[in-house]
């Protein structure tokens, strides 16, 4: 077998140095928020107002994953809403699941 | 490739479909890999929704936490749970092993990015090195989530004295020392329940995407893409990979930092 049938017959394109600092940006910015997660978890007190800061956080830095890793941001609309709509349905289980939880705790402790 | 290509369904133009067109302008695999990852965030969202309900039944542990001992009446703090790291015996060090693994995580998911954003410039030299990187992160990752698991099972030298139901329905009392299903050294059995399932599930999912990743990487290296004539294969399995990284996130929000 001709060793040259394995080269590439592709056009390769040189690096696009304004992509990579895009994707080095995007990455700061996810070790940042992780960062101050970590700090706020020894500096805080633990209790709700912390939980809630910690979840906007997390939702922050999946918006970043989703919206420049995955290039979801970069499809067209109808492909954006078609993924992030449904997602709407899981804020109902979040309050029903809740609630049902909390109502266990006074069921059982008082 | 040719032009005239007799099969049904193929076509030299990337991302056209069997019609003729291309819905939504994606290609019919990235977009049942978007569908695919839109149910796993429902499957991993049900199991996360799941642990915070189980949560909020316990209370939380109310005391100063240097006088934190495990119980099954309420809910550990993680910190005080996830303080060890491997070689260093007996050093309290909360949250370092685990921060380090999600950094771990997210910086696999960097170099997979990167390795998608070489596959658009068809440069197989730069996915070839990137895959492989990515590679290098996925098992570090498995390998940090085994010695963590291993820890966890084992537990702490001293264990914790707790009041259960054993195996055979008999209530005793009795020193406990690291996980099991029925009880644990840490708290409520559905916390160690709840580690084993959700990280296990997330783990399984790391595993799979590591077979995936070693896939693409061996076949860029071939050169199957460039024959190909296009790196798209790439770029899915970049879209998984990154949905792993997103779902420890929130792993890493709900059971180490809450």
């Amino acid at each position: 077998m001709d060793i040259q049938e394995n080269k590439s017959t592709l056009n390769v394109v040189p690096r696009n140095s304004e992509k990579i600092k895009k994707i080095g940006k995007t990455a700061l910015i996810l070790a940042l928020i992780t960062g101050a997660e970590f700090i706020m978890a020894f500096t805080m007190p633990r209790g709700i107002i912390l939980y809630v800061l910690f979840m906007v956080l997390t939702v922050w830095k999946a918006k970043y994953i989703m919206m420049e890793f995955m290039h979801l941001g970069d499809e067209v609309k109808p492909l954006i809403y078609s993924i992030l709509i449904p997602i709407v349905f899981l804020f109902w289980l979040i309050i029903v699941l809740v609630k049902e939880g909390s109502d266990i705790f006074n069921m059982r402790w008082f | 490739m040719s032009a005239h290509s007799t099969a049904i369904g193929v076509s030299s133009k990337r991302g056209v479909w069997g019609g003729g067109n291309e819905p939504l302008k994606a290609s019919y695999g990235k977009l049942m890999m978007w569908f695919f990852l839109l149910s796993d965030i429902f499957t991993f969202a049900a199991f996360l929704i799941t642990y915070i309900a189980i949560r909020v039944s316990y209370p939380a542990y109310g005391g100063p936490a240097t006088e934190f001992v495990g119980s099954n009446e309420y809910w550990p703090i993680p910190e005080l749970v996830f303080d060890a790291i491997p070689f260093v015996h007996g050093v309290h060090a909360p949250l370092v092993f685990v921060g380090l693994m999600t950094f771990i995580l997210i910086a696999s998911s960097v170099t997979m990015v990167l390795a998608v954003e070489a596959g658009h410039r068809n440069d197989r030299n730069d996915v070839v090195k990137w895959m492989l990187w990515t590679l290098v992160g996925g098992i570090t990752f498995l390998s940090c989530q085994a010695w963590e698991w291993n820890h966890f099972i084992h537990g702490s030298e001293g264990g914790a004295v707790l009041n259960y139901i054993n195996g055979i329905s008999q209530n005793v009392t009795e020193t406990v020392f690291g996980a099991n299903l029925l009880v644990n050294e840490y708290g409520p059995a559905s916390f160690a329940n709840l580690f084993f399932f959700i990280t296990g599930f997330h783990g399984f999912h790391v595993t799979i995407g590591v077979i995936l990743l070693f896939m693409v990487f061996y076949q860029a290296a071939v050169g199957v893409y460039d024959r190909r004539g296009h790196y798209e294969m790439v770029e899915k399995i970049g879209l998984y990979w990154h949905f792993v990284d997103l779902v420890w996130v929130f792993v890493f929000t709900l059971f180490y930092l809450i």
